[in-house]
């Protein structure tokens, strides 16, 4: 009996006219469910008051006239048309809403899990003297619900994965930036982790400054970056290699300690680069570089720093 | 296309204008010898700002056209490489380390300007 139930789900949910017997069982159940709508669906409000009182604080009650007929009527066309493309621009949608915030994730999926059992409540009660005809509806109506479910989880999922995806790209956009000292000059500080898309794209930014702001001297600075091994410190000749290719000098700062110990002793070679201690060091050999004195000034006659207003 | 060479004495400009055959660059070479002979020219900037690709024969001919010239005491310039053109010499190994390079054409004067005269250094 369930095989054959199942099998008769299945039929449906294609949409296919020719059997017979799932098709008007399936005509049946969303008539039924078109004529008892209001009904149903008042109940559906009810049962969503009572076990969350926030659902109703969170929207008005002629948001809540609109939202439950709308997702009433898309669960309906669902089970009718037996395409989900109503329901998927539907569950889109509120998932772009639950990531701004205006409806959270629980929410919306105990209010489907709410809707889903005033369904089967109203069937029970319908079907309550034919336990066979019973067996049969859900056949055609269990499926459809667990896709929309489905549907409604991964719109949810896929909404915060995007999200996510969205400010891992920031991050990394905002992780190095390429930052000018004085003309010609630019620092370069590098922080974190870096791997091999992370030191290819920094190259592309530094490579593209150095082109836009006319940079001689670059002042690189990994006092940020926890481990350096063999790759790390490719990359990072890989840049200056880059760098030095469109004519602009390149100065390593911040090499750490045990950084310096590594590099030796896994045998990189980065004698080709010039390096200086730290990152004021480096900005002095710049200003060498590039025939900038910066000279203490008289504090007398040095321009004054506003004074903050008491 | 055969490069032209411009002479701005006492430098000579090679302003490269499209992709290079290995026969433009032997030209090149053999056309920036000469003329530095007979101008008593300084300093050589080859501008390859129009060049969208570098492979490892244009790379090489370079070098070798940089160190030929060093040996008459002429400093050789490389300007205008592009920054996606790096990346992909530095992904390809090509990092010219003994020839002098520059932004433009301008840097690459400014440089050959203020460097002392004399021999001509190795690079940076």
């Amino acid at each position: 009996m369930t095989a054959t139930a199942k099998a008769k789900g299945g039929v449906s949910r294609n949409g296919s006219s020719t059997a017979t017997s799932p098709g008007t069982l399936k005509d049946d159940l969303v008539a039924y469910l078109r004529q008892d709508r209001e009904k149903l669906r008042g109940e559906w409000v009810q049962a969503m008051a009572a076990s969350d009182k926030l659902w109703l604080d969170s929207l008005t009650p002629a948001e809540q006239e609109l939202e439950s007929v709308k997702i009433y009527d898309a669960c309906l066309d669902c089970l009718d048309s037996g395409s989900y493309g109503g329901a998927e621009e539907f569950a889109e949608r509120m998932a772009r809403q639950a990531a701004v915030g205006v409806m959270s994730v629980e929410r919306f999926l105990g209010g489907m899990l709410t809707l889903r059992d005033v369904y089967g409540r109203s069937l029970f009660r319908r079907f309550l003297k034919e336990p066979d005809r019973h067996n049969d509806v859900l056949g055609v109506f269990e499926p459809v619900v667990n896709r929309i479910l489905v549907i409604v989880a991964m719109a949810f999922i896929t909404e915060r994965e995007r999200v996510l995806r969205q400010q891992q790209e920031a991050i990394r956009e905002l992780s190095t930036p390429v930052l000018q000292v004085r003309d010609r000059l630019l620092i370069l500080p590098i922080i974190g982790l870096i791997d091999s898309d992370r030191a290819r794209q920094l190259t592309e930014q530094l490579l593209n400054a150095i082109r836009e702001l006319r940079a001689r001297v670059v002042v690189m600075d990994i006092t940020g970056v926890a481990a350096v091994d063999s790759k790390v410190a490719n990359h990072l000749i890989q840049t200056v290699d880059a760098a030095r290719l469109l004519g602009t000098t390149v100065i390593l700062t911040g090499v750490s300690p045990a950084t310096a110990q590594t590099i030796v002793t896994i045998g990189v070679d980065l004698s080709r680069i010039q390096t200086v201690g730290d990152l004021q060091g480096g900005i002095e050999a710049a200003d060498r570089l590039l025939d900038y004195r910066v000279i203490a000034g008289d504090p007398v006659a040095a321009p004054a720093v506003p004074a903050p207003v008491a | 296309m055969p490069v032209p060479i411009l002479a701005q004495a006492p430098y000579l400009i090679a302003s490269v204008q499209s992709a290079l055959t290995d026969a433009d660059l032997i030209g090149l070479q053999n056309g920036l010898l000469d003329e530095a002979e007979r101008r008593r020219c300084r300093g050589v900037v080859v501008d390859v700002t129009a060049l969208d690709v570098m492979d490892s024969f244009s790379t090489r001919t370079l070098q070798s056209l940089a160190a030929m010239l060093r040996l008459r005491g002429v400093e050789t310039v490389i300007a205008g490489i592009q920054p996606n053109v790096a990346m992909a010499m530095v992904q390809l190994g090509l990092t010219m380390p003994d020839v002098r390079t520059a932004l433009d054409l301008d840097e690459g004067l400014a440089y050959l300007q203020a460097r002392p005269h004399g021999s001509a250094g190795r690079g940076q």
